[in-house]
């Protein structure tokens, strides 16, 4: 038995090299490494530039002939401290980790419900719910806000987190529903068979077994959730009007920019600020984020 | 395992409310009822409320009355709806053709053997992670007029004489969005295609070599059709989520110089929520959806039938 199972993950690592060795270095640098490296740049440029611009004074943002602009000559917090006391940052930043955190979470429970009954309780129609789980996915946003909008007035939730925290679990939960159907169908069903046989209701078996084994997809749900949420724009920008309510995105695009004036310098800064959070979260779950966003696809 | 098993079987009550509990239909109903209700409630419900709205003159604060295809018939005379549905089209079908290109391209580049090999994927994948807002505004910055780093640096190399006006004439401002948008839409691509790569068996190339296969037809022979329907998927979901697209516009360019860059989307959340005319833009959202419809069934099923031609197994 293991034998086999330790050749089949060794195989993968032998193999990519494939062909591999035929090609003269050279010649990869030219078809492989070059064109990488353009690639890599083009698409980390903009974070770089807008770190840059977080920190540097003014008079270096708007004067190139004077200033390498690629650099910061003489590092400055002025633009962090005026989005920190200046504005309502860290109370969109308070949002918006309160929406994605408590969305998630609800989208989360719902999500592990609804998947293990399509999956493993198989009731009559569980394929035709499991379908239109896919089909909400497919929705979009876009033709969603302005229905949601009177929804959001007729319920009395307008301007208030609670709006946001009821909207987004429409797109998180097709999602995650989706994911943890795929992740509880690759968990061997005889185990649940032993727990029925013994006289674990289920339950206890959903509990004690199969979400315990599942704890690797729910991080990649939950994460992507969390991203996705933080990520959000169209329903934070329609139900909320207020400053102190608002979320990072909203927040920083329609109040930072006052009249024709644009401070770039704050503006970085928020847009910086507002990308760390995932971007750390992120760096910590690289593996688990791949497998929700290829997983999703796969499926 | 086998303790936890049998810990589970001692702690079951046998009493008769556990046993209503335990029944499969019973339980089906309670675990599918809160995902049922919210995506009821705010997704199914508001679907059909928005078509409804689209029929109807409702203003913000004001119920409206049902006026048929009133909304439909004044849009299709309207010059601005008939631009925002050219932009669209436009937006959806340059965007994606660039985004699988290098997308397509940047996959087959991470596929090889190389050193950071997982760093570099994580780092790639940057753009898809920040919240798109706020990189469009990084964009945005990046657009000025005077003070624009790509100007500044391609005048510094001598290609250009003077700065680029990016956002400022029709088509420079449709081709800025469109290239934030493929920015933004490249790791997606790569990184699932990659995944789609990474399941090709290197013997399949071997063997091709072998028999003579030249680089461009293993590529045409083996990576292609192999990829097919991994890509059908990601083609769906990203013309979907272009053609929808809102966040990278508003940012941009909220629709302007004069509505050259808006979207149906924006146009919609124009004259809905500032405009106040909310059976106006419910009309224009509603009318996105024979184009999601026919986008949809054309990437995936177009995609497939190939994929049956090819000698491809049905999954």
């Amino acid at each position: 038995m293991t034998k086999p199972s330790i050749l089949a993950l060794a195989a993968p690592a032998i193999d990519s090299q494939g062909m591999g060795y035929l090609v003269t270095l050279p010649r990869r640098v030219v078809t492989v490494y070059i064109p990488l490296a353009v690639i890599v740049f083009v698409l980390l440029f903009p974070f770089y530039w807008m770190a840059v611009t977080t920190f540097k004074p003014n008079d270096e943002i708007y004067n190139f002939k004077d200033h390498n602009p690629f650099w910061v000559s003489s590092p400055t917090l002025a633009n962090i401290e005026k989005l920190l006391f200046n504005t309502d940052y860290p109370a969109w930043l308070f949002n918006t980790m309160l929406v994605a955190t408590v969305a998630t979470f609800i989208s989360i429970v719902a999500s592990v419900l609804a998947a293990y009954a399509i999956q493993r309780l198989r009731f009559r129609g569980a394929q035709m719910i499991g379908l239109a789980i896919f089909l909400a996915y497919l929705v979009p946003p876009s033709i969603l806000f302005i229905p949601l909008a009177t929804i959001v007035y007729g319920f009395d939730l307008y301007d208030s987190n609670l709006a946001l925290i009821l909207t987004y679990p429409t797109f998180l939960i097709p999602f995650c529903t989706w994911l943890m159907m795929g992740y509880f169908k690759s968990i061997p069903y005889e185990l649940e068979e032993c727990a029925l046989i013994d006289g674990a209701t289920r339950i206890q078996i959903l509990w004690k077994i199969t979400l315990p084994l599942s704890v690797p997809g729910l991080i990649s749900a939950g994460i992507f959730a969390f991203t996705l949420s933080w990520n959000e724009f169209i329903y934070a920008l329609t139900f909320i009007s207020s400053s102190e309510q608002k979320t990072v995105p909203v927040g920083v695009l329609t109040q930072l920019v006052e009249g024709d004036v644009y401070h770039w310098g704050s503006l970085m800064a928020g847009a910086l600020l507002g990308s760390l959070p995932v971007a750390i979260l992120y760096s910590f779950f690289v593996e688990h984020y791949v497998s929700s966003l290829t997983g999703a696809v796969k499926e | 395992m086998a303790t936890v098993v049998r810990e589970a079987a001692i702690e079951r009550r046998e009493s008769r409310l556990a046993r209503i509990f335990d029944h499969p239909t019973v339980l089906s109903v309670i675990f599918m009822l809160p995902a049922g209700l919210l995506l009821t409630l705010f997704l199914t419900y508001p679907l059909g409320l928005g078509i409804w709205l689209g029929f109807t003159d409702t203003r913000i604060g004001r119920p409206g009355a049902f006026i048929g295809l009133e909304n439909y018939i004044s849009l299709f005379g309207d010059g601005v709806f008939l631009l925002s549905v050219f932009n669209t089209l436009l937006y959806t079908t340059v965007a994606t053709v660039f985004k699988f290109a290098i997308g397509l391209w940047l996959a087959l580049l991470l596929n090889n053997r190389l050193p950071f090999k997982a760093f570099l994927r994580a780092i790639v994948l940057l753009p898809f992670i920040i919240p798109t807002v706020l990189s469009a505004i990084a964009f945005w910055w990046m657009y000025d007029t005077q003070f624009s780093i790509i100007s500044f640096a391609l005048v510094e190399f001598g290609l250009i004489d003077e700065f680029i006006d990016f956002l400022g004439q029709p088509n420079a401002a449709r081709a800025s969005v469109i290239a934030a948008n493929v920015w933004r839409g490249i790791p997606f691509v790569a990184i699932c295609l990659l995944a789609g790569l990474q399941t090709i068996s290197p013997s399949l190339y071997e063997a091709a070599a072998l028999d003579g296969a030249s680089a461009w037809q293993r590529f045409r022979h083996i990576t292609v059709p192999t990829l097919m329907p991994i890509l059908s998927i990601v083609l769906t979901f990203s013309v979907l989520f272009t053609f929808t697209d809102f966040q990278l516009i508003y940012a941009i360019t909220r629709g302007g110089p004069i509505n050259a860059t808006h979207l149906m989307a924006t146009l919609a959340f124009q004259r809905a929520i500032p405009g106040g005319q909310l059976g106006e833009g419910a009309a224009i959202a509603t009318a996105m959806i024979p184009f999601l419809v026919a986008a949809t069934l054309l990437s995936y099923y177009g995609l497939q039938r190939r994929k049956w031609q090819q000698g491809g197994k049905d999954d």
